[in-house]
């Protein structure tokens, strides 16, 4: 077999399965172990570089990581990993002067953003310190956009979104509140260098059933509607509350509803619960706060007397197996005073002249390049929810930062498509024969429960944030948990005398020597332990010096723990952390 | 020593034994030697023979006397009976362990100076007797645990680490156990747990007293160029032409073993050996031809590996002594000592 290119950035990257599942790419288990050290704002600016909204994304994140996390293979449940974010954020000093700075000299290129949320701020948040002016148009009066209107401040308050907000916003961007961008081809007309569009998918789906709009003061549309109580223009609902859709809004609507006096809030689902497609903790919050979830119900009409609502139709279902095909069982009546429509959401983009060159989709969304995020149209970027309809923060933020990297190297007459290579080193952690500088003793704690507010205080007060974060003994457990993926057992071939000591040691069994093969399947059946997880590649040595034979590990069964390491007589095996660096704008410049 | 234990990490389903055991029920404590140490090896292969053996860890019993290779018994089977004697004691310890209790299997660890110096007289009359137990010596041709002097087992012009070549005659445990008469001898190599876990097997299997040679090297102090005990010399020159399987007829299919003239013998409760020697008429029954293969081999530099040797026939301890089948500690105490009258009776029929 061809032995493994360790060189190769991507190599390691995917073994650091939470780095490798996150879209910005999040160092994770370094900052980690900055918070196992107590060194917070360090923590912090490690998140920040890749996903620059630590405090916002430790409460908000859909988790992408944690699914991916090598411990939940272990014991069942991934590190918390989204929660030790938000202590990083939390338990942070002043890191206002670790900031960067946009410098006094531009170069005298201007960029313009349409919408102040995750995408745009990204892309300001990389350029400015370039030099770049940039702009940003938002049709709101505050900043944040979806962030800010679509997230209850019950669980991302305003304070946390205006201050990482502001670590961009104060490096000089020039931001226009109250500016609807209301013509593309009259901003392309202002003679910026390049346009960013980051407006979001900000318009919720109606749902046009009979009697829909009989009373229309009682049927909202979720997005809507949450826009109206972020900005105190609604403060108040009916007590009974049906809230139509499945996803993380519809959680967040219907969790609003309880607080504004919704005493028997109902969430109505078309199919069973394991298609739903909000994350499993948002569902259980929901749940936490008595908000009844019903399956197996389609609605069928909007029902009014008197022009007043007072209830929805629904047909009852019976599923197949796989939930694919449905059979009507019944028709039932569901009284309820309001009901909110959280089916899903789309783009809207009235204010894109056709004819300009920007080319849409049949679904109504840009036509843009998913590595450089330009649109058919040059000089022209699109990222975020704007760009490939509605995902979440974390991918605005890893869009934004692509497109800064085009935008730079259209400022700079460099084709888009020239990405800076990502970088990484390998750093030996070995501090003495049996001592690495990480905590390399597996700790069997279970996964650490966020403690909430008491349900009867989070209903007096609309503002007030349901998570308390994880508690000083939670968090050092926590960090306890994670396995450090980045810190590789990394192998010298001509080093080994073939002792045995690292196979004998490991407790996880991952690693073998064995004779040379030229097939992979029959390599994957001849390991100590056979390496079924396809998904994961096996780490394979150069022929040993005494006997030709390979080593090789499996990567999917390695917890990093040093045993092999620590047993190896000559350090053919040492332990080295993978420092990734991705290619960022104006690191092209320095190459 | 490791900095952490060796944690237990419950990543998938552990494959289990016919009682029901893992792998890691076999384990014992952290090994305090050097990384590296062939020893270490041993223990593993150790290890991995009890546990496909199903052996109920507290039905071993561990004996070892002095030494680095007399400390490796802390690193397994922590579950098992034991003892650490003194220096070159193990087989007398083992013996009269053995008279006490017939129905355990006893393990014991020596090494080249435990039992080729101090305790050499011991482990030849364990020999003789036919102790009923495994007797592995870890042979590594120093004394590692006083910083690297020849052991008795060192080979004549082999170089210590700094330098100075040994001119003295070694003790080949093999050669010495064949003379004596021994029933099962082998030599193996902690470096090839595919050859050393049947050797193994079939040992614990062996009615009588199995020796194994297993050269393992000192990584400290004699894993060097010019050592004859170190990896790359044994890999070296190993002649690994005398190839053990060991079948254990309670759990293979007999219709599967192979008919390709490979030699069987069969072990004393039902196990086989199966022999594939690359030497045509090599025939691990007879002691001469044993005998005079590695005399030969020894002679052209070689090191050959392998159960060499192995006779069923020979009584072991217990059929030479006439003892009771039931283990002596499960006898009743009245029958055990049936008291002054039954000795003065006793007396009485010499008169």
């Amino acid at each position: 077999m061809q032995a493994t290119d360790i060189g190769d950035p991507n190599y390691f990257h995917r073994v650091v399965e939470c780095q490798w599942a996150c879209p910005a790419h999040t160092n994770v288990p370094e900052y980690i172990r900055l918070i196992a050290q107590g060194r917070y704002s360090d923590a912090y600016m490690v998140n920040r570089e890749t996903n620059v909204f630590p405090g916002i994304l430790g409460r908000t994140c859909d988790r992408p990581c944690e699914p991916a996390c090598r411990r939940d293979r272990v014991d069942g449940s991934p590190v918390a990993i989204c929660r030790l974010k938000r202590v990083a954020s939390d338990l942070r000093d002043d890191i206002t002067g670790l900031l960067p700075v946009a410098p006094e000299g531009k170069n005298g290129k201007r960029v313009a953003c349409i919408g102040i949320g995750p995408a745009s701020l990204t892309v300001a948040n990389d350029l400015m310190p370039l030099g770049y002016a940039v702009t940003i148009f938002e049709a709101a009066s505050q900043p944040g956009g979806l962030m800010r209107t679509s997230i209850p401040s019950f669980r991302l308050p305003a304070q946390v979104l205006e201050e990482e907000i502001g670590y961009i916003v104060d490096m000089g961007v020039d931001v226009r509140y109250d500016s609807p961008v209301t013509s593309l081809g009259s901003l392309l007309g202002d003679g910026y260098d390049a346009v960013f569009i980051g407006s979001g998918a900000p318009r919720g789906k109606d749902l046009e059933l009979e009697g829909r709009h009989d009373d229309p003061t009682h049927v909202h549309i979720g997005l809507d509607w949450l826009k109206s109580v972020a900005f105190g223009h609604i403060s108040s609902i009916g007590e009974r509350v049906l809230v139509i859709g499945v996803g993380n809004t519809a959680m967040d609507c219907c969790r609003t509803a309880r607080r504004l006096g919704g005493g028997d809030v109902k969430i109505m689902a078309r199919r069973p619960r394991q298609y739903f497609k909000a994350s499993p903790w948002e569902l259980e919050d929901a749940e936490e706060e008595q908000v009844e979830i019903v399956v197996n119900h389609a609605p069928r009409r909007f029902v009014t007397e008197n022009g007043r609502l007072v209830g929805m139709e629904f047909d009852v279902l019976e599923w197949d197996e796989h939930a694919r095909q449905s059979r009507k069982l019944d028709t039932v009546f569901l009284p309820c005073d309001d009901v909110i429509l959280a089916i899903g959401q789309e783009n809207a983009f009235p204010w894109v002249e056709r004819g300009l060159g920007l080319e849409f989709t049949s679904d109504g969304l840009p036509v843009v390049d998913a590595v450089t995020m330009q649109t058919t149209l040059a000089g022209v970027f699109a990222g975020g929810d704007a760009a490939f309809g509605p995902k979440n923060i974390i991918w605005a933020v890893a869009h934004g930062h692509e497109a800064a990297i085009s935008i730079d190297n259209h400022c700079r007459g460099i084709p888009v498509g020239e990405r800076p290579p990502a970088q990484m080193a390998l750093t030996s952690q070995k501090m003495g024969l049996t001592e690495w500088s990480y905590n390399n003793d597996y700790n069997p704690s279970p996964r650490q429960q966020m403690g909430h507010v008491d349900l009867t205080k989070r209903f007096q007060e609309l503002h007030l944030e349901v998570e308390l974060g994880f508690s000083a003994e939670q968090t050092m457990r926590e960090v306890q948990r994670c396995l450090n993926c980045d810190v590789q057992p990394v192998f010298r071939a001509p080093l080994c005398i073939e002792c045995d000591a690292c196979i004998d040691i490991c407790p996880v069994a991952c690693l073998t020597i064995t004779r040379d093969t030229d097939s992979e399947s029959e390599l994957r059946s001849m390991l100590t332990v056979a390496a079924e997880n396809l998904e994961e590649p096996l780490y394979i040595s150069e022929p040993l010096a005494q006997t030709g034979r390979i080593m090789v590990k499996d990567e999917d069964l390695c917890v990093h723990c040093g045993l092999c390491a620590e047993r190896c007589p000559t350090a053919a095996w040492n332990m080295e952390k993978f420092d990734l660096r991705l290619g960022r704008a104006g690191i092209g410049a320095l190459l | 020593m490791p900095s952490i234990k060796k944690p237990l990490i419950p990543l998938a389903a552990m494959p289990k034994n016919e009682i029901g055991l893992t792998i890691r029920d076999y384990e014992g404590s952290m090994s305090t030697l050097c990384a590296g140490c062939g020893h270490d090896s041993v223990t593993a292969a150790i290890v991995r023979a009890l546990f496909e053996l199903s052996v109920p860890p507290h039905k071993v019993v561990k004996m070892s006397g002095i030494g680095c290779s007399s400390k490796t018994t802390a690193y397994f089977d922590s579950a098992a009976h034991g003892f650490n004697s003194a220096h070159g004691r193990m087989a007398p310890i083992a013996t009269g362990a053995n008279a006490a209790n017939r129905d355990a299997l006893y393990v014991g660890i020596s090494g080249d100076g435990d039992s080729l110096s101090i305790g050499a007289g011991h482990m030849v009359h364990a020999i003789r007797r036919n102790v009923h137990m495994i007797y592995v010596i870890e042979n590594n041709g120093v004394y590692g645990l006083t910083k690297g002097q020849f052991s008795a087992s060192a080979d004549i012009g082999s170089a210590a680490k700094h330098g100075e070549a040994n001119t003295v005659a070694p003790v080949d445990p093999v050669m010495l156990a064949l003379s004596l008469g021994a029933s099962f001898v082998a030599r193996s190599f902690s470096g090839d747990k595919e050859q050393l876990v049947p050797i193994l097997k079939a040992a614990a299997q062996h009615r009588g007293l199995a020796l194994i040679d297993v050269i393992s090297p000192c990584v400290q102090f004699n894993n060097h160029y010019g050592s004859t005990k170190s990896y790359r010399y044994v890999r070296e020159h190993e002649l690994r032409e005398i190839d053990p399987d060991f079948i254990d007829t309670g759990r293979e299919i007999v219709a599967d073993l192979p008919r390709d003239g490979a030699l069987m013998v069969a072990m004393h409760d039902g196990g086989l050996v199966r022999f594939r020697t690359l030497p045509a008429e090599y025939d691990p029954t007879d002691r001469e031809a044993a005998m005079h293969y590695v005399n030969q081999a020894h002679a052209r530099g070689e090191i050959p590996t392998g159960l060499l040797f192995v006779d069923e026939s020979i009584p072991d301890v217990h059929e030479l002594n006439h003892t009771s089948e039931t283990p002596l500690v499960e006898l009743p105490f009245d029958e055990l000592c049936p008291g002054s009258a039954e000795l003065e009776e006793f007396q009485q029929s010499f008169v």
